[in-house]
């Protein structure tokens, strides 16, 4: 009740700026504040001790102001050969980070949307079935399943390649069924619209269907592309050769790799997981400006 | 343009349910033709049928002479216009409009012309680049109507096109549909709810009820001659007045508990002691004048002022086994007090008579005449 009574207080104070200082609003700003530091300043370690030099992290720990390896360090990460053979680099390792991404993420959304469009379009027999069959693999998760799947993919000969990594993982129950959630809602009368229009089965789905599921599409493939970037037991069990490495396994074998009389290099991997963040944070920024527009413009 | 032959169409759901039985209505080349019932009577799926997009349980229907039971939507040459419009949402309005003729593969420059002809029919030339949830609801159901125009197709259907507008511009809408049909002279069927507009844009209305067409005939002759105490009831506002009686001994009128309530001019046909619906017309009812016989005595029981009219609705034979409510549409001019007494005289050629166990519609031999032929009419089954 007490709450409810100082909050309301704190509206009305918010209504009336002659009253000097809204402590309602400082109130809410000091929460937003407190909530972005506490996200951001790991982000901010990291970056820091980037530009420290291997020697400085290792006997100082993580480092709260800039230092003068920055440009060494990133070189170093993004262009010369690390890793246990050294015959892979940051650009490598980001451009198969970008394939399994893309290829997770558009993958997932095209398997998902024919199987929602199956399942909600058409009348087969066992239908339900099958949607629940789908469902019930979100029980399932890689996992669980990480050691027949791998053998599957083994036998297939497909390991160390951008298939093995991506397609075993390309079914989607989640998306499917926030793609049937969402077709369920198209109203009817547009299918019969359209085939009073003479668009067939396929012409409906890529001429009406897909272009409305845009926001749909657009916000499954925020979450998927960062799951797929985010990926590291699969790709860490399905590719040996250095030249399929992603980012995200790429970072602990930097740290794994030069043990012994060496020092780690910390400064490294900090610049390696930071160059690991830019993608998904680029990806987010923009389908999400695109996803906000279209939940905005209502469609139906 | 064409004739579209219902044949005995039927429509069986999960084995039993009957949402359309045994229906055949011959609709003439030109002709709008007006489906109207209350909500599930069948008049939507009948139109489904006939558009395709429900499949016919038995019986057969043809377009232009041809079977189409069998056709796609897209293949039967109809065009249909839905109650919430339909148009899809990420199209432009030309672009909604020029769909269906792309998917036929005509050539472009074709599909310009027409898209912008129709346009310019519909007054929607300045609107063919937005989208359209940037038009209004009477804007949404221009494009609508011209996504049916540019195709010319040999049947417009409407499911109910204007319930979603208000009642302003669905009167606006009304006029402009009937006028549209008249100009391209495409046989249209219609499906409404509202009698207003069944009756305002019929050639020929269709009453249905239970999945059964009741009666089929010109909206003048179906208000003038309802076949049955539903048609009676559901076609003009307010509603007939449908009173039980009995027919007299000596057969020359209509009782109720004893009590003679309207002269009868059926005794010919009529047995003493038969169970009838007594049908009258609230516009029917008159005051009875200073000097003349009031046939019926109404308590009125509320009174409701529209300006041209006044409406007195009330009780006859009140207490008595004969009670009954009723409705009179009086002159705007009368004054009335709720709980007064109003004498009224009954006209008494515009008296209908029912056979209350069948709800059918009692016909003198002086009556049965047909003052409008309609051009459609219930084919000879």
């Amino acid at each position: 009740m007490t709450d409810i009574a100082t909050s309301l207080n704190n509206a009305a104070a918010s209504e009336t700026p002659e009253g000097g200082i809204r402590w309602g609003l400082v109130l809410d700003h000091a929460i937003l504040i407190a909530g972005s530091l506490f996200m951001l300043l790991p982000v901010f370690l990291a970056f820091m001790t980037s530009t420290h030099e291997a020697v400085t992290v290792h006997t100082e720990g993580v480092q709260y102001l800039p230092g003068d390896q920055l440009v060494a360090n990133y070189s170093t990460v993004l262009f010369d050969g690390i890793g246990f053979t050294g015959a892979v680099n940051g650009t490598t390792m980001m451009m198969n980070s970008m394939i399994l991404g893309f290829g997770f993420a558009i993958g997932k959304i095209i398997v998902a949307m024919m199987a929602a469009y199956a399942i909600v379009y058409f009348r087969f027999p066992l239908a339900e079935l099958a949607f629940w069959a789908i469902f019930v693999t979100l029980l399932l998760p890689l996992e669980v399943r990480i050691l027949p799947s791998y053998e599957i993919v083994r036998k297939m000969g497909l390991i160390n390649s951008y298939t093995g990594l991506i397609v075993p993982l390309i079914a989607s129950a989640t998306a499917t069924f926030f793609f049937r959630q969402f077709f369920k809602t198209v109203p009817d009368e547009l299918v019969e619209a359209a085939r009073i229009d003479g668009a067939g089965p396929m012409k409906f789905f890529i001429d009406i269907l897909v272009p409305l599921s845009r926001t749909m599409i657009a916000a499954i493939f925020i979450i998927m592309f960062v799951y797929g970037w985010n990926q590291y037991l699969w790709p860490t069990l399905i590719t040996t050769n250095e030249d399929y490495f992603t980012l995200v396994r790429g970072i602990k074998q930097i740290i794994q790799v030069w043990v012994g009389a060496q020092i780690p290099e910390y400064s490294q991997a900090m610049a390696l997981a930071v160059l690991a963040m830019l993608p998904p944070v680029i990806v987010v920024v923009v389908f999400q400006s695109w996803f906000i527009r279209g939940l905005t413009e209502s469609d139906k | 343009m064409a004739q579209v032959h219902i044949d005995r169409v039927s429509k069986i759901y999960s084995g039993t349910q009957r949402a359309v039985n045994d229906i055949s209505i011959v609709i003439p080349d030109g002709e709008f033709v007006v489906l109207v019932g209350p909500s599930g009577c069948g008049k939507s799926t009948l139109l489904r049928m006939v558009a395709g997009l429900e499949r016919i349980t038995e019986g057969t229907i043809s377009i232009d002479g041809r079977v189409v039971n069998a056709l796609e939507p897209a293949e039967r040459d109809i065009a249909m216009v839905f109650q919430n419009y339909a148009l899809y949402p990420h199209m432009k309005v030309y672009d909604n409009m020029a769909y269906g003729l792309r998917n036929r593969g005509m050539p472009k420059a074709e599909i310009d012309q027409r898209v912008r002809e129709a346009a310019k029919t519909l007054e929607l030339e300045r609107l063919l680049e937005r989208r359209p949830r940037e038009l209004s609801g009477g804007q949404r159901q221009r494009v609508a109507m011209g996504r049916a125009i540019v195709r010319s197709p040999k049947v417009f259907l409407f499911d109910e096109p204007l319930s979603n507008l208000d009642a302003k511009l669905r009167g606006q809408m009304r006029v402009e549909i009937r006028k549209l049909q008249r100009r391209f002279g495409v046989t249209s069927i219609y499906v409404t709810h509202d009698q207003v507009e069944a009756m305002t844009l019929a050639d020929t209305l269709v009453v249905m009820n239970n999945g059964v067409a009741e009666q089929v005939g010109s909206p003048l002759d179906v208000y003038k001659r309802p076949a049955s105490t539903f048609v009676a009831g559901f076609i003009g506002a307010p509603a007939m007045n449908l009173i039980d009686a009995d027919v007299s001994d000596d057969g020359s009128a209509a009782t109720v508990g004893g009590a003679v309530i309207a002269p009868l001019e059926h005794s010919a046909i009529l047995e003493p002691g038969h169970a009838v619906t007594l049908g009258i017309r609230p516009e029917h009812l008159r005051r009875a004048g200073a000097n003349e016989k009031a046939e019926i005595e109404l308590v009125v029981s509320a009174i409701e002022i529209l300006g041209a009219d006044t409406l007195a609705h009330g009780q006859i034979g009140a207490g008595g086994p004969g009670k009954s409510n009723l409705i009179a549409r009086l002159p705007g001019t009368t004054r009335l007090e709720v709980g007064s007494k109003l004498p009224l005289a009954i006209d008494r050629s515009a008296i209908h008579l029912f056979d209350r166990e069948t709800g059918r519609r009692i016909v003198s031999d002086k009556a049965s005449q047909t003052e409008v032929t309609p051009r459609a009419r219930l084919a000879a089954v």
